[in-house]
C-alpha cells in the first residue's frame, strides 16, 4: 500500500482514483453488468441456442467483417489524409481539415440515407458502378462504404498530432544519408507513427463494429448476407425479446474487448522494442 | 573536395534570403559561416546539402555541377542544429542507418556493419551507449552521435548548422575543441553555420560573415577580427567605438562625412594630454575584469559612452577612478564613409 501513497506534488490521488472509479462505475459497469445479468435469465442453454442460431452467426460475421475492412480502408486513407495536412500547406488546407470532423458531427442516419442515395443503381455515383454490373448500396459493400465514412477521423485526428511531431528534419536526415523516400517511409517515419495509428485503426473499427444509423439504409439488410448483428438486436428488441438481444450484444462485447485487448498488447509490445 | 559557388540566388517570397553569392572552399578545410540570425546562412548551408534549392547560380562539388543532384546522391553528412536523431532506434542503429539503406549490390554484410558502427562509436568515445535510446542521452551525446550517423557514409562533405546552438555553454565549449581535433584528424571539407563570433574564430579555418544575405567578408580568424572589411564585420566581430567625423575631426581628417571604428584594447587612455589629437574625457566607471580592466569615458558634454581594454599591468601603472579627468587617443583606427555606413546600419 505504501507504494501506492508516496509523496507526490499531484494533489489528491485519493480522490481523483475515487472519483474516477465511481464515474466509471455508474456509466460504463452498472450499465455492461444489467447486460449480463439480464442475459444470465436464458442459462446457458438458452445463451447456446440465441448465438449459435444461423442468422445471429451471419450476422456477427458481416458485423465483424465489414469493420475490419472499414478500419483497413481508413487506416490506409486516413494516413494519406494525415500525411498531407501535417506536411503540406495549401490554399484551402482548413477547410479540408475541418471536412475530416464532419463524419463526427453528422447524424449517422444523415449519412446512411445521403450514401444509399449516392450508391443506389440508379443513384449519382452508384450508376456508374452499375455499368460495370458492381452492386454498391444494399450489399456488404455499402456496409463498409458506411463504415468507411464514419470511421475516417478517427484515424486522421491520432495520425496527425504524432506525424506533426515526427520534425522534417528527421526526415531530411534520413535522405543526406542516402535513404530513398520508400527507405525514408518505411524505416523513419512508420514505426514513429505505427502506436498512433494502430490506435486509430482500433477505434475506427470499435466504432464500426458498433454502428447502427448509417448503415441500415444502405445495407439492404437481407438475412445473412448484409445483416448486421445491431440491426439483430433492435429486431429481437421490438420482439419483446429482451434476453435474446442481450445476448447478441453480450457476444459482440466479448469480441471487441477481446480484439481492442489484443491491439492495446500489440501496441504495449511495439512501443517497448521501439521509442523509450 | 572542394566547393565551388557562382552568382548564387535565393528567394522567400518578396524576402532575399541569398543575393548573389560567390564562394570558393578549399578541400579539406573547416569553414565557418558567420552571421546573426536570418542572414541566409543556414538556407546557404541547405542549398549546399541539396534541401533546398536555389533559384539561380552554380554549385560545383570538384569541378562538378551537382545542382540537379538529390540530397541522396551528393554524399554529404549532415548534422542539425537539434541532432534530428531517428528515436525509435538504438544509438546503434541510428549510425548504422546509412549503411543499411544503400543499395543492395553496394551494402556491407552485417559483420562489415557492425565493425564499421563501432569503430564510429570509438571514434566520437560514446561506444558504450551503443544500445541506449536518443531519449536517453545528453544534448552532448546526442550531437556526436549525430555526427557518427552522418561520418557513416563516408561523406566527401560535412555540413554542420549550428551544431552547438542547443547546448549549454560548457558543453559548448568542449565540443568545438573535439570537433577541432576531429577535423585535424579526418580532414573531411567542412562548413558550420554559427551566430557565435567565438565559436567561428576558435575552430574555424576560415571565417565567412554574412549580413542580409550577402558576403561581407571572407577571411582567416585573424584577418576578420584584425581587419574588418566593412563596419558590419568591425560591429558583429569583437567590440568597437564609434567616432563620428562631426564631432572628432582630427581622427577622421581627410575624409568628409566618416566614422573611424576603434577596438576598445586599441585605445590609450593617459593622465596627460599626448598632442593635439586626444581627447579629453571623464572617467564614469572602472571594472576589473579578471586579467583585464574596463573603463569606461564620457566625452565632456556627451552623454555616449566609449569602451576602453586595459591590461591589469597598464592600468596599475597610472590608476583611475571614476570621476577622474582624462585624455584618450587611439592608437589604430579606421574610418568609413558615412555613406557606406548609413547603408549598412539600414540594412
Amino acid at each position: 500500500m505504501s507504494r501506492f501513497r508516496a509523496h507526490s506534488v499531484l494533489p489528491s490521488f485519493n480522490l481523483a482514483l475515487g472519483f474516477t472509479l465511481l464515474y466509471l462505475s455508474l456509466i460504463v459497469l452498472i450499465p455492461l453488468s444489467a447486460l449480463f445479468f439480464k442475459t444470465a435469465t436464458l442459462g446457458w442453454g438458452g445463451f447456446w441456442d440465441v448465438i449459435t442460431g444461423d442468422r445471429v452467426v451471419a450476422s456477427l460475421r458481416v458485423t465483424f467483417l465489414t469493420s475490419f475492412i472499414a478500419a483497413l480502408i481508413n487506416a490506409f486513407f486516413g494516413l494519406i489524409v494525415a500525411w498531407v495536412l501535417v506536411r503540406y500547406t495549401f490554399p484551402g488546407k482548413r477547410i479540408v481539415d475541418a471536412l475530416v470532423d464532419l463524419p463526427f458531427a453528422l447524424p449517422t442516419a444523415v449519412a446512411g440515407i445521403t450514401l444509399a442515395a449516392l450508391y443506389a443503381p440508379n443513384g449519382w455515383m452508384g450508376q456508374y458502378f452499375a455499368a460495370h454490373d458492381i452492386k454498391v448500396a444494399y450489399t456488404p459493400t455499402g456496409i463498409v462504404v458506411a463504415l468507411t465514412f464514419i470511421g475516417l477521423p478517427f484515424v486522421v485526428r491520432t495520425v496527425q498530432p504524432v506525424l506533426a511531431d515526427v520534425e522534417a528534419e528527421v526526415e531530411e536526415a534520413a535522405a543526406s544519408l542516402g535513404a530513398g523516400r520508400w527507405a525514408v517511409f518505411s524505416r523513419v517515419i512508420f514505426p514513429a507513427i505505427y502506436p498512433a495509428l494502430l490506435t486509430g485503426f482500433a477505434l475506427a473499427f470499435a466504432r464500426a463494429i458498433g454502428e447502427y444509423g448509417s448503415v441500415i439504409f444502405i445495407a439492404g439488410n437481407m438475412p445473412y448476407i448484409s445483416e448486421i448483428a445491431p440491426l439483430l438486436i433492435v429486431a429481437k428488441l421490438e420482439q419483446y425479446d429482451y434476453a435474446g438481444a442481450t445476448a447478441i450484444a453480450v457476444v459482440m462485447l466479448l469480441l471487441s474487448f477481446a480484439l481492442l485487448l489484443a491491439l492495446n498488447a500489440l501496441q504495449w509490445w511495439t512501443s517497448r522494442r521501439g521509442a523509450r | 573536395m572542394s566547393i565551388t559557388i557562382e552568382n548564387l540566388n535565393k528567394q522567400f517570397g518578396s524576402y532575399k534570403a541569398l543575393d548573389n553569392i560567390n564562394l570558393e572552399v578549399n578541400s579539406g578545410e573547416l569553414l565557418a559561416l558567420l552571421g546573426p540570425s536570418g542572414c541566409g546562412k543556414t538556407s546557404l548551408l541547405r542549398i549546399i546539402g541539396g534541401l533546398e534549392l536555389a533559384d539561380s547560380g552554380k554549385l560545383l562539388f570538384h569541378g562538378e555541377d551537382v545542382e540537379q543532384r538529390d540530397a541522396r546522391e551528393r554524399n554529404v553528412g549532415f548534422v542539425f542544429q537539434h541532432y534530428a536523431l531517428f528515436r525509435h532506434m538504438s544509438v546503434f542503429e541510428n549510425v548504422a542507418f546509412g549503411l543499411r539503406v544503400k543499395p543492395k549490390k553496394e551494402r556491407h554484410n552485417e559483420a562489415e556493419i557492425k565493425r564499421r558502427v563501432h569503430e564510429l562509436l570509438n571514434l566520437v568515445q560514446l561506444d558504450w551507449l551503443h544500445d541506449r535510446y536518443p531519449a536517453q542521452l545528453s544534448g552532448g551525446q546526442r550531437q556526436r552521435i549525430a555526427l557518427a550517423r552522418a561520418l557513416a557514409v563516408e561523406p566527401k562533405i560535412l555540413l554542420l548548422d549550428e551544431p552547438f546552438g542547443a547546448l549549454d555553454a560548457q558543453v559548448r565549449k568542449e565540443l568545438r575543441r573535439w570537433l577541432r581535433r576531429l577535423h585535424d584528424e579526418l580532414h573531411i571539407t567542412s562548413i558550420f553555420v554559427t551566430h557565435d563570433q567565438e565559436e567561428a574564430l576558435e575552430v574555424a579555418d576560415r571565417v565567412v560573415v554574412m549580413n542580409k544575405g550577402k558576403i561581407e567578408q571572407i577571411g582567416t580568424p585573424d584577418e576578420v577580427y584584425a581587419a574588418p572589411a566593412t563596419p558590419f564585420v568591425y560591429q558583429f566581430i569583437g567590440n568597437v567605438n564609434l567616432f563620428h567625423s562631426r564631432d572628432h575631426a582630427p581622427w577622421t581628417q581627410q575624409h568628409g562625412d566618416a566614422v573611424a571604428y576603434v577596438r576598445p584594447h586599441d585605445i590609450e587612455i593617459s593622465q596627460l594630454a599626448q598632442d593635439n589629437t586626444s581627447l579629453p574625457v571623464e572617467v564614469k566607471l572602472v571594472r576589473a575584469i579578471g586579467s583585464i580592466v574596463r573603463v569606461e569615458v564620457a566625452v565632456d558634454g556627451s552623454s555616449e559612452f566609449i569602451e576602453i581594454e586595459l591590461s591589469r599591468e597598464r592600468f596599475d601603472t597610472a590608476p583611475l577612478t571614476n570621476g577622474d579627468k582624462a585624455f584618450i587617443r587611439p592608437r589604430q583606427f579606421r574610418v568609413f564613409e558615412t555613406g557606406v555606413q548609413n547603408e549598412l546600419s539600414a540594412a
